[in-house]
């Protein structure tokens, strides 16, 4: 007899599951509404993607492949942890390859290689509410909701422009789904806000300390706000990966010494990798026979 | 034996999740066609519309269901032990509401749609349907749908069609609906758009 008390199957029980399930289809039914839900205390703090945990464990099975990454890589404590949560109280396997998992749980990327028909993306979304610091109070932005009524988004957008000459937002770039409701895309930089554009997988959104669940489902349009003579605009890099020598993908600075020495790098680890298995190599990545000699 | 245990999944845990899956795909993907976890029929209650309310429904749920279904004490028994869920008379105060087939069902627009606000407090309904395929060819758009698509459900009610429009006229309020038979369901959530034609 086992005397140690187990959790139950992914960690949540069964109530608190169905309550975050019939949240989850309300989410897929009205694309880009936040669905209000009753976040549970989880064995991590706020802001460590209570809410993306929450929705992976009410949809998680024993026959899926779980990847986790934390601003695109997988290698970092949030992700490393969150992984390890679940194969401990799910027994899932996981992964570091996007095109092996079923589940991608993502805090702030999402990953370069195009994700498939079958595949779900769950974020970890700190605040779900595209319209809160432009007005803090809930019962006004539902309100705004509920009317449509984004005048002041483009109004913050503008002022933007009046400012820097050009929108300076560049994550949390908001957008418009299936030309009804604004949405915030978690603060993923807003290089990724054309892959949520019919995307072929299905994005389920989790914020754990503000209560709210929001989804998009796989072909559906998502637009990112823009001007016509301002139109929308990806960040661009001037040189490749120092590493693969990717162009077209989003890159991180690294700073290598303290006389203004520094390298871009993939921020999506696991794209990265598999770029140099396939012999890619940057201007400052070693080959991988010599630095084995 | 037959007994209020009956009916109930043998691996809650697993099998709820399985068919929450088979629901979520199918809500997510308009149209398709999805294998539920069915465990039986009980009286009148089809064993697709028993599952999805094992899986979904709880005490935090109201239930409406049809005529036939309210007046079968064994369909009340099993939904009170196995759920807990109260369930109502007026079709307007149902989270769920299970009806055994189309001539049972009151027009979408008596459930409850929802608010403006609150677009989410709408009811989801969940038709018993003879068949889900084999019936007269619709034409679908929308989210979770490329392109368009086609369905052919069979035993949809007559003004199906012009009863659906009005409700995506409502969006983002309105209800969604679930179709189940033969051990599988298809999802038809307000925000698809239907046409006739081929």
């Amino acid at each position: 007899m086992n005397a140690v008390a187990q959790y139950n199957f992914a960690y949540l029980d069964e109530q608190t599951k169905r309550m975050i399930r019939r949240a989850i289809l309300k989410a897929i039914a009205i694309p880009g509404y936040q669905v209000p839900f009753s976040s549970r205390e989880m064995p991590m703090p706020y802001g460590w993607g209570t809410g993306g945990v929450q929705v992976t464990a009410s949809i998680i099975g024993p026959q899926d492949v779980l990847k986790v990454i934390d601003q695109g890589a997988d290698d970092t404590t949030n992700a490393v942890s969150i992984r390890a949560f679940f194969a401990k109280v799910a027994q899932v396997e996981t992964t570091t390859h996007t095109a092996e998992a079923t589940i991608i749980q993502t805090r702030h990327r999402i990953p370069e290689k195009a994700l498939g028909q079958g595949q779900i993306l769950v974020y970890q979304v700190p605040i779900p509410e595209p319209l809160r610091f432009l007005e803090p109070r809930e019962t006004e932005t539902r309100k705004m909701h509920a009317l449509e009524e984004y005048g002041l988004m483009h109004v913050k957008l503008y002022e933007d422009i009046a400012r820097h000459g050009r929108i300076a937002t560049t994550y949390a770039y908001p957008v418009k789904v299936e030309g009804r409701y604004v949405m915030d895309p978690s603060p993923t930089p807003k290089f990724d806000n054309p892959k949520m554009h019919m995307s072929e997988a299905l994005q389920l959104f989790g914020a754990g300390r503000e209560h709210r669940i929001y989804a998009v489902p796989p072909h559906t349009e998502v637009v990112s706000l823009d001007f016509e003579d301002h139109p929308f605009e990806i960040q661009h890099f001037e040189e490749p990966c120092a590493l693969c020598g990717a162009s077209q993908v989003y890159l991180d600075e690294v700073i290598l010494d303290d006389r203004g020495g520094h390298m871009y790098v993939c921020s999506d680890t696991d794209n990265c990798e598999e770029r140099r298995a396939a012999g890619h190599v940057g201007a400052l990545g070693a080959d991988p026979m010599e630095a084995a000699e | 034996m037959d007994s209020v245990l009956d009916g109930g999944f043998a691996e809650p845990v697993m099998q709820s999740q399985t068919a929450f899956r088979a629901i979520m795909d199918a809500l997510a993907n308009p149209g398709t066609i999805r294998d539920l976890v069915t465990s039986k029929p009980i009286g009148g209650l089809s064993a697709e519309l028993a599952s999805v309310m094992l899986i979904l429904a709880d005490h935090d749920t109201s239930i409406w269901l049809d005529d036939a279904l309210r007046g079968d004490a064994a369909v009340l028994e099993f939904l009170s032990f196995h759920t807990g869920a109260p369930v109502v008379r007026a079709p307007g105060a149902a989270v769920f509401a299970g009806a055994s087939s189309a001539s049972q069902l009151p027009a979408f627009a008596q459930f409850n749609l929802g608010t403006q606000e609150y677009p989410d407090r709408s009811t989801t309904i969940v038709l018993a349907v003879p068949a889900l395929s084999g019936g007269e060819t619709l034409i679908t758009r929308g989210p979770g749908i490329k392109g368009h698509g086609h369905i052919n459900p069979v035993g949809l009610p007559k003004d199906f069609v012009v009863q659906w429009a009005d409700n995506r006229e409502l969006f983002p309020r309105g209800i969604d609906l679930l179709l189940a038979a033969d051990g599988q369901v298809m999802g038809l959530p307000r925000s698809t758009r239907i046409s006739e034609g081929h």
